[in-house]
């Protein structure tokens, strides 16, 4: 059923066959150019069907989405947690561009975070996890295979 | 050995500036290790700042004028001791015997002992009444005087005593100056702008008598009586002595030092007085048959003293005694031989009767080199014109070009690149051009940085024009491209963004950005973006297309701690609040679990909210009556104030209903950075005025206004900006002012670092917001009543719109609350936990 309704592969979204999407949350959501936070994982409630077909049990897990309307692509899902800053604040960012990349800058010390890879743009070595997404229709949805 | 007996012992007689100078050289230099320093000081309390004396009638506090302090000199080493001074100097057994009795043996000794006021012997000088103009205890005395008295007469015409009667009639008084020679300010102007000047002077109200001479004064019914040569007299309330200083030399006369013959201590260009080991700095020196009369120069002897005492080959070789200053509202300059008495001189002379100029200049026989110049009504060139004197420079081949009005805007103002890199831009503080080159070179690239790191143009502040262009020049010639460029998206700078949105009445980021930028914007451009739109059409910050351009705080309207919560503040204007809202912002803690601690700027602060638990809890204190306090936002923060008139025996207006007034009508305006203001009820200045971007303090006749202070890193001291005012002409005032800033400001730029880079500085800004000079000031005030009038509380809104708390969630897609956010409690209330506490608590769990 699932499938199906991904199948009309609307603008922005991609063809979604595989069981391992997964709806996390509505579209309506989402906030243009700015950032919302999901929580995913094994507790996750009613709202949205949480069964992970793929038998992995999943800690709890905040994650910022980022909704971009005008961009090539429009979702971006990167860890909630700023691991510099000890808080789980991305989310609460603002969305900035930076040496031409788009980047996410945490609220508390503004570093950057590249939207499409989670790299910290003044340190290298810190990444925060990234999460293919898909938007369709109304629903959003994340490729819990991808979720550790 | 004890090391103490390996430093060497050093007396400085006289804390004045010059004797502060010497003190701040030797440290500067590491030596304080080296000698052990002895100051004597005559007066009661360490040095202060005598140039800008007047100021202490204008609201400066003896505080605000003070140099140097006795627990500094302490950590310098250096013990001083007030209210004592030296009275003999004993060479042959290298001794000091002081007036407490106390003999001193020394190694070397400082001679610093300044000036003091000549009182010419006039029959009758002794009356009471009758003062000098020198020191704050003068200045307390004529201010007591002053306050029961009709009229005033200042004896002199010189600087001084033009400084002196500026005074008497700032205080009130009808006031007259009596000189004896032909023309004001003999010393420093030709007659032509002597003559001027005198115009000038009297049309503001001062009577100016010259070629006057005082022969008696006599008490007449409690009046004084003087009575001049040629039989014509004057009654006064008070008389001041301004006539000229003589050097302190008493003490080097009296131990056999060589002295002038018209008084002052002879040194040499190494500033050592006949004994090589006493040095004499300052007024008491005299040096070629010349006493040095300004601060600049005696500093330059301070510095020789201080390179002598330390083996190096550094001299002083007299010193240029150019000045500009402005004399009760006349501008007047006077560079070099301003009386065109070198030989061969030629002079070139503008005067323009409408607007009151006068300007000359003095070259010598073939017109290519400057020897002099004289201002007045007009100093704008006196920059130009030193540079050419002091270095020498080739005068153009129009040289009149200099001083005539400009035509075509085309005046030749000398290029910073013109002067050669051993030119002293600031002489208070002897930076020259290749300093200040140096330092830009080494990193410093604004002219803040430049200002802190070389002390060039934080004296007088004489140089700022030309200080700025030497660092622009320098920054293009180092291939850096000197912009305020907004970011990397537009290549404007805010105020040039805060035109462009004006004109084309641009109302979304998104507008602007296709219009006027590159990119898709970052976390500098967007907030300071939104903050323009917010200035100028104040809708609300949470509109769909304002969102995502505010900084977490804004957006969530409230202020982002280190855990990720929320603290909250309510407005309680003026710091008045009714003990039943203070009980409801107690509730409100403790229903919530709130840290809740007391600000800075008389409100309260509730610490510790969830994301989703601010919607609640600003219901209900908005059910309380509360309104948002935009402790958040780059905005008005609060209006401190102390119970004033109503209940303090000494306030003499209600600064409380002031404080109210002003906080209710600017709460909510969006500026360039936040905005923090204070109003006194008195002098005593209990609200601390005085460090707010606007400060108000009340005076019997109405309110004094203060703008530009700061605390925090960078503290500085508001500038008086108008006085007496009456409630309506404040808020214009202030109305005008804050639209100026928040107009022209740059981005993240406080009030006072935005006045300190503003040209002009606050006379300009006097021009712009009292004299209306750019002819803005309508347009600023209605601008301001518009956002006046469309003020909301933004929480207010908030909370009746389900749009808008939509996005007070914490997770989009669950109710859960974000389990990383933990307290602990201390001293009875909760704090974030430290990740330590974190990892036991989930553990134990």
């Amino acid at each position: 059923m699932i499938s199906a309704a991904l199948q009309q592969n609307q603008k922005n979204s991609i063809a979604i066959t595989h069981p391992q999407w997964l709806p996390i949350c509505q579209r309506s959501d989402l906030v243009n150019n700015s950032g919302v936070c999901a929580l995913w994982g094994d507790t996750c409630t009613k709202s949205v069907e949480t069964a992970n077909p793929t038998g992995k049990i999943v800690a709890k897990k905040s994650i910022a989405l980022f909704f971009l309307p005008d961009q090539k692509q429009q979702l971006y899902a990167v860890d909630n947690w700023d691991p510099i800053a000890q808080a789980g604040v991305i989310a609460r960012g603002m969305i900035a561009e930076l040496e031409g990349e788009l980047t996410v800058a945490s609220p508390l010390y503004k570093h950057h975070f590249r939207l499409i890879d989670g790299v910290c743009m003044e340190d290298s070595s810190i990444r925060l996890a990234t999460y293919p997404m898909a938007i369709n229709r109304d629903t959003v949805y994340i490729d819990c295979n991808k979720i550790q | 050995m004890t090391k103490n007996a390996e430093k060497k012992k050093l007396i400085v007689i006289g804390n004045g500036m010059v004797g502060h100078h010497f003190l701040e050289q030797l440290t500067s230099r590491q030596q304080h290790p080296h000698f052990e320093v002895t100051i004597f000081c005559a007066e009661s309390r360490p040095a202060y700042d005598r140039v800008h004396l007047s100021e202490y009638f204008a609201g400066c506090t003896a505080e605000d004028l003070a140099l140097g302090n006795i627990e500094q000199y302490r950590q310098w080493g250096s013990e001083v001791r007030l209210n004592d001074t030296i009275v003999e100097i004993d060479r042959e057994n290298k001794t000091v015997t002081a007036t407490s009795g106390i003999s001193h043996p020394y190694d070397q000794i400082i001679l610093a002992t300044g000036s003091y006021p000549f009182v010419p012997p006039i029959p009758g000088h002794q009356q009471e009444r009758c003062f000098v103009y020198r020191t704050l205890e003068d200045l307390d005395a004529i201010h007591a005087a002053a306050a029961i008295s009709k009229s005033g007469v200042v004896i002199g015409g010189g600087l001084l005593g033009l400084e002196a009667a500026n005074a008497l009639k700032a205080l009130g008084l009808e006031t007259h100056v009596v000189e004896f020679a032909p023309g004001l300010m003999a010393t420093q102007l030709n007659d032509g702008g002597s003559a001027l000047l005198r115009e000038k002077i009297e049309a503001l109200g001062v009577r100016v008598h010259t070629n006057t001479v005082t022969e008696l004064i006599e008490g007449v019914n409690g009046q004084l009586r003087m009575q001049f040569k040629g039989g014509c007299e004057l009654l006064t309330d008070m008389i001041i002595f301004s006539a000229g200083i003589r050097p302190r030399d008493q003490l080097a006369k009296a131990c056999g030092l060589q002295t002038g013959e018209r008084g002052g201590i002879v040194i040499d260009s190494s500033c050592r007085t006949s004994d090589p080991n006493i040095f004499a700095i300052g007024e008491c020196a005299l040096y070629e048959e010349r006493i040095f009369g300004l601060v600049a120069p005696g500093y330059a002897m301070a510095r020789t003293a201080v390179a002598q005492l330390l083996g190096e080959k550094e001299y002083f070789l007299g010193a240029d005694m150019s000045t500009k200053l402005k004399l009760l509202g006349v501008q007047v300059g006077s560079i070099g031989d301003a009386h065109g008495r070198s030989e061969g001189a030629a002079a070139i002379t503008f005067v323009d009767e409408q607007s009151g100029v006068y300007k000359r200049m003095i070259t010598n026989a073939d017109g290519k080199k400057l020897l002099g110049a004289v201002l007045v009504g007009d100093t704008g060139e006196y920059d130009t014109l030193l540079q050419y004197h002091l270095n020498d420079i080739e005068l153009p081949e129009h040289p009149e070009q200099l001083i005539l009005p400009a035509t075509d805007g085309a005046t030749p103002a000398l290029g910073a690149a013109a002067l050669p890199a051993s030119a002293t831009v600031c002489s208070c503080h002897n930076v020259s051009k290749g300093q200040i080159v140096d330092v830009v070179a080494e990193g410093c690239h604004t002219l803040v940085e430049v200002k802190d790191v070389t002390k060039a143009s934080t004296g007088c502040g004489g140089c700022a024009a030309l200080l700025k262009n030497i660092v622009d020049e320098e920054l293009a010639a180092l291939g850096m491209e000197v912009n305020n460029h907004l970011c990397a998206h537009f290549s404007f700078s805010r105020q040039e963004l805060f035109h462009i949105i004006r004109v084309e009445e641009i109302k979304t980021f998104t507008e602007l950005l296709d219009k006027h930028g590159a990119g898709h914007g970052c976390e500098i451009c967007k907030p300071t973006v939104a903050s323009i739109l917010a200035s100028l059409w104040n809708e609300h910050i949470l509109e769909q297309s304002h969102v995502g351009l505010q900084d977490t705080n804004d957006t969530f309207m409230a202020n982002m701690q280190k855990n990720g919560s929320y603290s909250v503040v309510p407005r309680i204007p003026g710091g008045e609040i009714t003990p039943e809202k203070l009980i409801v912002i107690g509730e409100v803690a403790k229903r919530y679990n709130l840290y809740t601690k007391i600000t800075g700027g008389q409100r309260i602060d509730l610490f510790g909210a969830r994301l989703e638990q601010l919607p609640e809890i600003w219901s209900e204190l908005i059910d309380a009556g509360f309104e948002t306090g935009h402790a958040y936002g780059k905005s008005l923060r609060t209006v401190k104030s102390c119970v004033g008139s109503t209940w303090c025996r000494f306030g003499v207006q209600d600064s409380v209903s002031m404080a109210l007034h002003i906080e209710n009508r600017y709460k909510g305006l969006r500026s360039p950075h936040k905005i923090k203001m204070a109003v006194s009820g008195c002098t005593r200045e209990c609200a601390e005025a005085q460090s707010k971007d606007v400060g108000v303090i009340a005076t019997d006749k109405g309110w004094n206004l203060f703008v530009c202070g700061n605390g925090g890193m960078r503290p500085r001291h508001a500038d008086l900006f108008a006085t007496d005012l009456d409630d309506s002409t404040l808020i214009r005032y202030i109305d005008r002012f804050l639209m100026f800033y928040v107009r022209t400001a740059d981005k993240l730029q406080r009030t006072s670092v935005w006045l300190e880079n503003l040209d002009g500085g606050l006379n300009y800004l006097r021009e712009v917001i009292i004299d209306d000079k750019l002819g803005v000031c309508t347009e600023l005030e209605a601008q301001m009543a518009h956002v006046v009038g469309t003020y909301q509380c933004e929480w207010k809104s908030a909370i009746n719109d389900p749009e808008k708390l939509k996005r007070f969630r914490q997770f989009v897609n669950s109710d859960e609350t974000d389990d990383k956010i933990v307290f602990v409690k201390e001293r009875g209330q909760p704090r974030p936990a430290t990740v330590e506490e974190i990892v036991e608590t989930a553990e134990s769990a």
